[in-house]
């Protein structure tokens, strides 16, 4: 019982079923680990109180027959959660509690699951380090100098550090797959339009994409079973029947064509990236998946267009927080412009302004044509590659990120490096494809490295199929000691 | 009829100006509730008591169109004879204020929901088309209220949200009356189709007005500025009256026009700068992510056009042909749509040119004066069109009918049972008047004489005398005739 939560979620899931345990000595668990791991600074919000209740009804009156009976889940602090503090890791929501919840966590809790806190990100989920959160910066339990990856950082160390059995992450270029990369799990990126918007702080709205983030593909697509799901409330949400991820999830991808993409290749990335990708080729092949040389030509054009159509996007986003309505307001100001000068100079930091000031010169008469038409049109050639490749393969194989954790403060002075960190991952958000990252070795200092599988749009049983297969013959395991306790 | 000439021009010493305008319309839609959200859009609730999550941007929100809105957007462009596209987009206007919860406005930008089409109207000079630029959909922003506090401001988002037509004019317009004629066509479209109350006090129908002059017979267009918001036609006018002056003063000074954003002020009577072009907004319009583009199936847009009803100008046509009226009075019964229903309703029952003149005389007037609407009348159609019969068999006189229309208007009693108990009936026995007029004939007998002498202006006299002594209800028709013949013996 004492190492229940080194478990996977689906074997906490049978313990709970079989009654081996109850949902309160499970949460019991975590919330001992949780107080024992505030050095990593995941949690910005802890609703223990709130969890052992509902753990206890729960155990009075199990059901269990729902995907996620009795789970205890922490969640990135970019869902709304009603009735508790969301901040999306910044001051100017730093005292700011819905009133309503999200769907994705409300389909959550209606499959059992329940709440244990709100975890730690980068500020509106722009970072690939978690050092960007109004909150402090998120440690990776890989290595206490290391950072847990970004936007989803929090979710990634908890998940990591055994503080919560699976959690949830939102990726807009990267921000569930390369923390997943960096911490050694499991991190998927639905189709987009696959998990409602609705109640998720917005960044980037054409390119944020809610998803899984677990220990294991088989808990990863339990997660996603439970999250997804048409939403009137999101006017792009895919009206689909619903999938069950988890009961047809299969090993055997005998004959599933594989594809490589040259452009992934990129300068100076590492040999043990590039080894790594042999391995994960090998293990495919090994299985009786055929191996296809692709190419995808504006793979290059991919992080420009990127950073350029998400902070358009999230400058108009962000404009809502100006300290009329809602969040913090600045009590410096004369009148009305002072007031939005100084609330949003006091509740940004800088990597959000910097996005902002982005944003706003993209979109500016005059600049419109030349940056942001322009990206829209890259953005379709880049999807057109994808679907050019996809009628030669079932699915395509690509490191997750360029390097593996990085430390702490290495790249904060240096925005391009850091943006650089997106460059596997953001050409699958502009194309609004699923992709999974599997953890998959590690680096000579020993720091975990991952893959990333590509899918057809709704197509996530497929790449969860061939990550499942991945994952039983690539025998990784995350051996963290939890030097922080 | 003889038609007036157009002469709204402005002379200025270096020559003959004419006024150039154009107008963008915002017109309220007529929907349950808000463009992109559940809320109520009911006029006059509390402060903040129609506004959802959506409405007032909470984080994580996203906008649902409402497909209402879309449907009268399209009836609207086809009563204004446009094209629909089948493609349109929504796009994100930035700019910040306290009563814009999100930060910008959702409106339409390049590709708006309707596109060209034209307006028909009927000036003392001949008719005159006005092209439409385009009509495209957008988001109503809140209220910031200024005055209720001396150093705080206000904000009432009830309208936040709220479905606007934007109705954007060709330059088309060339004086305050067509403005005024340009308005109230578009108004009577829109409340025929149901899709805008037109409601000015109430702010559903609010306009921009761009004005420009030039020497007559020059082709390009002048430097134009925009008066911003201006919420009544009479407004509207006197604003375009004194702009145009205005500016027709500066080109005589010699001077440029600048093109500005320009306020009318109501109190004072005068436009002024609000901001120049160099300070003009940014708006950094962008396709809104959260919303897919705009499809419309052409089967919804021919089954919307098989579904609108009679528009006026069809109408107009059909009331000259059916009901024998002219121009002008077809023009007047078919300007509410509730009119025109009153208006067949009375023809159907009654003679129709009689019901026409007294529809547009006497019961105009009466509810002109009691400040009532044609659908409030005291008097029902089927009431009204009786007494029109009447009058029309000669049952009662024209002088006696307005007699029993006040007692219509106060007791709202159908004319006959009024005619009946009071005795109102006209005298039409030819036996009898003649019996009453060789009476009044033999009493005065002086001036009978006078009048065969040729003194033919008493003839006024002996009418009045049979008025008098039948307390009105001769018939006039018939007294005339007999009193000619007695005389004449």
């Amino acid at each position: 019982m004492s190492n229940i939560t080194n478990q996977s979620l689906s074997e906490i899931l049978e313990s709970i079923k079989s009654k081996k345990i109850s949902s309160l000595e499970l949460t019991q668990a975590y919330i001992k680990n949780i107080e024992n791991a505030k050095k990593l600074n995941a949690f910005v919000t802890t609703t223990f109180d709130q969890a052992l209740e509902y753990a206890k009804k729960f155990d009075n009156k199990p059901n269990n027959e729902q995907l996620l009976s009795g789970i205890p889940l922490a969640v990135k602090d970019l869902f709304c959660t009603e009735n508790v503090k969301t901040t999306a890791g910044s001051n100017i929501l730093n005292n700011f509690i819905p009133s309503y919840e999200s769907t994705v966590t409300k389909n959550l809790w209606n499959n059992g699951a329940f709440l244990l806190g709100k975890l730690n990100c980068d500020e509106f989920a722009m970072g690939s380090s978690n050092e960007t959160s109004f909150f402090g910066n998120v440690i990776n339990p890989i290595g206490d100098h290391l950072v847990p990856g970004g936007s989803s950082g929090g979710s990634s160390s908890a998940l990591a550090a055994d503080l919560t059995p699976a959690t949830i992450g939102t990726d807009t270029g990267g921000s569930i797959r390369q923390p997943a990369s960096f911490t050694g799990t499991v991190g998927l990126k639905p189709t987009y339009g696959l998990c409602s918007r609705w109640g998720i702080v917005a960044f980037a709205s054409s390119l944020d994409q809610a998803g899984p983030m677990t220990k294991t593909v088989n808990d990863c697509s339990i997660m996603l079973e439970a999250m997804s799901g048409f939403d009137d409330k999101d006017s792009t949400s895919i009206n689909k029947k619903k999938e069950t991820y988890s009961k047809n999830l299969k090993d055997n991808i005998k004959g599933l064509k594989i594809g490589i993409p040259k452009e992934y290749r990129v300068d100076n990335m590492p040999k043990e990236i590039d080894e790594l990708w042999e391995k994960g080729k090998k293990i495919l092949k090994d299985l009786g998946a055929q191996l296809i040389d692709i190419s995808l030509p504006h793979t290059k054009y991919a992080l420009p267009t990127y950073y350029i159509v998400a902070p358009a996007e999230a400058s108009s986003n962000l404009a809502r927080y100006d300290g009329v309505r809602y969040g913090y307001r600045s009590q410096k100001g004369k009148d009305l412009i002072e007031m939005y000068e100084n609330t949003r100079s006091e509740g940004f930091g800088d990597e959000v302004k910097r996005r902002i000031l982005i944003g706003t010169y993209v979109l500016s008469s005059g600049y419109y044509d030349a940056y942001y038409l322009k990206a829209q049109k890259v953005r379709q050639l880049i999807k057109k590659d994808f679907d050019d490749s996809f009628t030669k393969v079932d699915a395509i194989l690509t490191p997750s990120t360029p390097s593996s954790a990085f430390k702490i403060g290495e790249k904060t002075n240096d925005p391009v490096s850091m943006y650089l960190n997106d460059i596997f991952t953001v050409p699958v958000n502009l194309a609004g494809l699923p992709a999974l990252s599997l953890p998959a070795g590690l680096d000579k200092q020993g720091y975990p490295l991952g893959l990333q599988l590509i899918g057809k749009a709704l197509d996530e049983q497929k790449i969860l199929n061939i990550g499942y297969a991945f994952e039983k013959n690539c025998g990784y395991k995350n051996e963290i000691k939890k030097w922080w306790s | 009829m003889s038609k007036e000439k157009f002469d709204y021009f402005i002379n200025g010493e270096k020559g003959k100006y004419e006024v150039v305008i154009g107008l963008e319309v915002h017109a309220q839609v007529l929907s349950n509730s808000k463009l992109f959200s559940g809320s109520s859009t009911k006029f006059g609730a509390d402060p903040n008591k129609q506004v959802s999550l959506i409405d007032s941007a909470f984080p994580g929100m996203l906008p649902v169109i409402n497909e209402e809105c879309v449907k009268q957007a399209i009836r609207t462009g086809l009563g204004l004879n446009a094209k629909i596209n089948n493609y349109s987009v929504f796009d994100r206007k930035n700019y910040f204020y306290a009563d814009l919860p999100q930060g910008y406005q959702i409106s339409q930008y390049k590709n708006p929901i309707v596109g060209e089409g034209k307006v028909l109207l009927d000036m003392p000079y001949g008719s005159k088309e006005i092209g439409i630029e385009r009509l495209h959909l957008e988001q109503d922003a809140g209220k910031s209220i200024h005055d209720m506090d001396p150093s705080s401001t206000y904000v009432d988002l009830n309208r936040s949200g709220i479905a606007l037509m934007e109705i954007v004019s060709k330059p088309h317009l060339r004086s305050p009356d067509e403005v005024n004629a340009y308005i109230k066509k578009l108004r009577t479209i829109m409340r025929y189709l149901g899709t805008c109350d037109g409601n000015m006090q109430e702010g559903s129908l609010r306009a921009d007005v761009n004005v420009s002059v030039r020497k007559v017979g020059d082709k390009n267009f002048g430097t134009r500025c925009e008066i911003k918001n201006v919420n009544s036609i009479k407004f509207m006018q006197m604003a375009i009256e004194y702009e145009a002056n205005r500016q027709v003063e500066l080109l005589e000074d010699g001077k440029e026009i600048d093109q500005e954003t320009r306020l009318f002020d109501t109190k004072k009577n005068e436009t002024r700068s609000m901001r120049s072009k160099e300070d003009a907004h940014d708006y950094r319009y962008f396709p809104d992510p959260d919303l897919l583009p705009l499809k419309l199936e052409q089967k919804l847009i021919d089954d919307l056009k098989k579904s609108l009803p009679e528009l006026p100008d069809n109408k107009k046509e059909r009331f000259i042909q059916e009901y024998g009226l002219n121009s002008y009075e077809a023009n007047v019964l078919v300007s509410e749509k509730e009119i025109s229903d009153y208006y067949e309703e009375v023809a159907k029952l009654s003679d129709k040119k009689l019901a026409a003149t007294w529809m547009m005389g006497d019961l105009f007037a009466m509810l002109n004066d009691k400040g009532l609407n044609i659908s409030n009348s005291p008097i029902s159609a089927k009431n009204f069109a009786e007494l029109v019969q009447s009058i029309k068999s000669g049952e009662i006189s024209g002088r006696i009918a307005k007699e029993v229309f006040e007692i219509m208007v106060e007791s709202g009693d159908n004319p006959k049972k009024i005619i009946e108990s009071k005795g109102m009936k006209q005298q039409s026995d030819p036996k009898q008047l003649e019996k009453m007029i060789n009476e009044i004939l033999l009493k005065n007998k002086d001036k009978v004489d006078q009048y065969k002498a040729g003194k033919e202006k008493l003839f006024g006299f002996f009418v009045g005398q049979v008025m008098k002594l039948s307390g009105g209800k001769a018939n006039p028709q018939l007294t005339n005739e007999i009193l000619k013949k007695l005389l004449k013996g």
